[in-house]
């Protein structure tokens, strides 16, 4: 044989022999038969294939345990409580979990697999979350970064409180071969039970926002599953201060266009800042100012950070930080209601946020926020 | 079919332990060796996981040398070769240890993957091709090895367990620059060996 190809093709064959050698103790191996999991102490008892993490055997049973990352374990989300021994908790679940979390057997869905009968106890409410079958109505360009895509259900409603999210399932598409999914606030108003509306915006090498980005169109079929999140506005009397940066306006839209409906919280004022950097990145301020004049309790501060002169910006300039600042200091009222911080941004945005907040005496406890991992 | 160096299995086990410690005289595998150290359980289970691989992969890489590589003539893709197996013995290594002994799994945890860029592993296999070892002599040099790497990291914990404890450490020379130095120590103690049983 040509003396050239003995070392490509050596090569070539060691690693075939190994590759097979590991997809055959994979299929062997990987096998635990059909287990048994039982959710509450026998509430409902499920029989599944053993051998996959716990979040993804418990959805394809249609019970969607909240996870933000996608099972990818960096989001903390899918904390579920695991009678049943299951070992000592993973390097990977340690980080998000509290000393009374581990001693009470709390454990990541995602990190723990199914080897054995397992039983579990979930929140009751988990079990109305559902997987919603849809297509996309409309999608919109709001600047050069963010969509707004309106999905349409096409069957059944879906009821949830504003400010809460729910998750795209991105079917596999070009390099990514498995099916991935990404958590979203919605910024539709509760009270279209037949439609959703998502803020997306492109995050560079984003599995799912590439995905939104450059291959969704009008009239694709979608999966949803949800409501999911804590995210909401509470019942006291205290003036919300909300800061927004980017898409982290979506939960705000639908909270504020949701409490103009309804007239819920009539006492409340609401004070809303959102930053964006030029007029590029800003976005619904002719919707926002409109609201603000027929609403007297809605008061709505834009600011850019870094306009250009020739953008003619009429608004606030700075950090969203110093605008806050500068506002809670001089022009937001202070009265013995007290004030409520909201945040939904980026983990930056929101530790400065609060940094400013507490600053301006607001206390920990009444800041109430939804990161973006 | 190769000329074996002639020594007996037991001093070569000894000799690779002690005299000739992968990490403390050739300083292989310094890495892992010094970010683990720092956590005694942590350095058990990495100790126990390059005690296996090493020794499993110096056989089945002896097989590849002497069947594959040498009768083809391709010695010059043997570092390659080597990689690839290493790879391929870690990854179905984990996937046997998953199935069977989930606690040593949950033990291991992310070290497993990891030691197949761990450099002693390949450092044997190259000494055990150079040496020109028969099987028997490869299998026991490869557990001898691992199993010198893991005393050395349980010594090395234990040490900085005992600096930590002191807080005597100058503040400049905390973490890695007094590992450092605490290796070199460690080192020329091991060179006390020497004498005794010589492996070449």
């Amino acid at each position: 044989m040509n003396p050239i190809l003995v070392g490509p093709l050596t090569v070539a064959g060691i690693s075939t022999v190994l590759a097979l050698i590991i997809a055959v103790l994979d299929k062997l191996l990987n096998n635990y038969g059909e287990v048994e999991i039982s959710i509450n102490g026998g509430e409902k008892k499920l029989k599944v294939k053993g051998g996959s993490p716990l979040l993804g055997t418990l959805a394809a049973e249609n019970i969607f345990v909240p996870s933000a990352c996608g099972g990818r374990g960096t989001c903390g989300a899918c904390k579920c409580k695991i009678v049943s021994d299951v070992g000592p908790h993973l390097p990977t679940e340690t980080p998000f979990m509290s000393q009374k979390e581990i001693e009470s057997n709390i454990h990541l869905a995602c990190q723990v697999k199914v080897r054995k009968s397992l039983e579990i106890e979930l929140p009751r409410e988990l079990f109305s979350i559902k997987k919603y079958k849809s297509h996309v109505e409309k999608i919109r360009d709001l600047t050069h970064d963010i969509k707004e895509v309106l999905f349409s259900l096409d069957e059944g409603e879906i009821e949830f409180v504003s400010g809460q999210y729910v998750q795209i399932v991105i079917p596999p598409y070009g390099e990514i071969k498995e099916s991935v999914q990404r958590a979203y606030s919605m910024s539709s108003v509760p009270s279209d039970r037949t439609h959703v509306e998502l803020l997306i915006r492109l995050v560079p090498g984003g599995i799912a926002t590439t995905y939104v980005h450059k291959f969704l169109k009008e009239g694709d079929a979608l999966e949803l599953v949800g409501p999911f999140g804590e995210f909401r506005v509470h019942d006291t009397p205290a003036a919300m201060i909300c800061v927004a940066g980017g898409s982290g306006m979506a939960p705000f839209k639908s909270i504020f266009y949701n409490l103009y409906e309804t007239n819920a919280f009539p006492e409340k004022e609401i004070w809303y800042f959102f930053g964006a950097r030029t007029s590029n990145d800003m976005f619904y301020l002719d919707e926002l100012r409109k609201l603000q004049e027929k609403w007297p309790r809605f008061h709505f501060v834009a600011a850019l950070s870094e306009p250009s002169p020739e953008e003619h910006w009429q608004g606030d300039t700075g950090l969203i930080t110093d605008v806050l600042d500068r506002y809670l200091q001089t022009k937001v009222p202070k009265n013995d209601k007290g004030w409520e911080g909201y945040l939904c941004g980026s983990p930056g945005m929101i530790n400065a946020c609060i940094n400013v907040m507490k600053k301006n005496g607001i206390t920990e406890d009444k800041i109430y926020y939804d990161k973006f991992a | 079919m190769i000329d074996a160096p002639n020594v007996g299995l037991l001093s070569l086990f000894l000799a690779s332990i002690l005299t000739s410690n992968i990490l403390l005289a050739n300083f292989l595998g310094t890495c892992s060796f010094i970010s683990i150290s720092k956590d005694f359980k942590s350095s058990m289970g990495l100790g126990i996981a390059v005690t296996l691989v090493i020794g499993i992969t110096a056989a089945v890489c002896w097989v590849v040398l002497y069947y594959i590589i040498e009768p083809l003539g391709i010695e010059y893709l043997s570092f390659i070769i080597f990689i690839i197996v290493i790879a391929g013995v870690v990854q179905m290594l984990e996937m046997i240890i998953d199935r069977f002994s989930p606690a040593l799994y949950m033990a291991l945890g992310i070290f497993l993957p990891l030691i197949t860029v761990n450099c002693a592993v390949l450092g044997v296999i190259l000494f055990m091709q150079i040496r020109k070892y028969n099987f028997p002599q490869a299998v026991v040099f490869g557990f001898g090895s691992g199993a010198g790497w893991w005393l050395a990291i349980m010594l090395l914990a234990s040490i900085r367990r005992k600096l930590d404890a002191n807080n005597a450490v100058p503040a400049g020379l905390k973490g890695t620059g007094i590992t450092l130095v605490t290796i070199g120590f460690m080192a020329m103690a091991f060179v006390g060996f020497s004498g005794m049983i010589a492996v070449q």
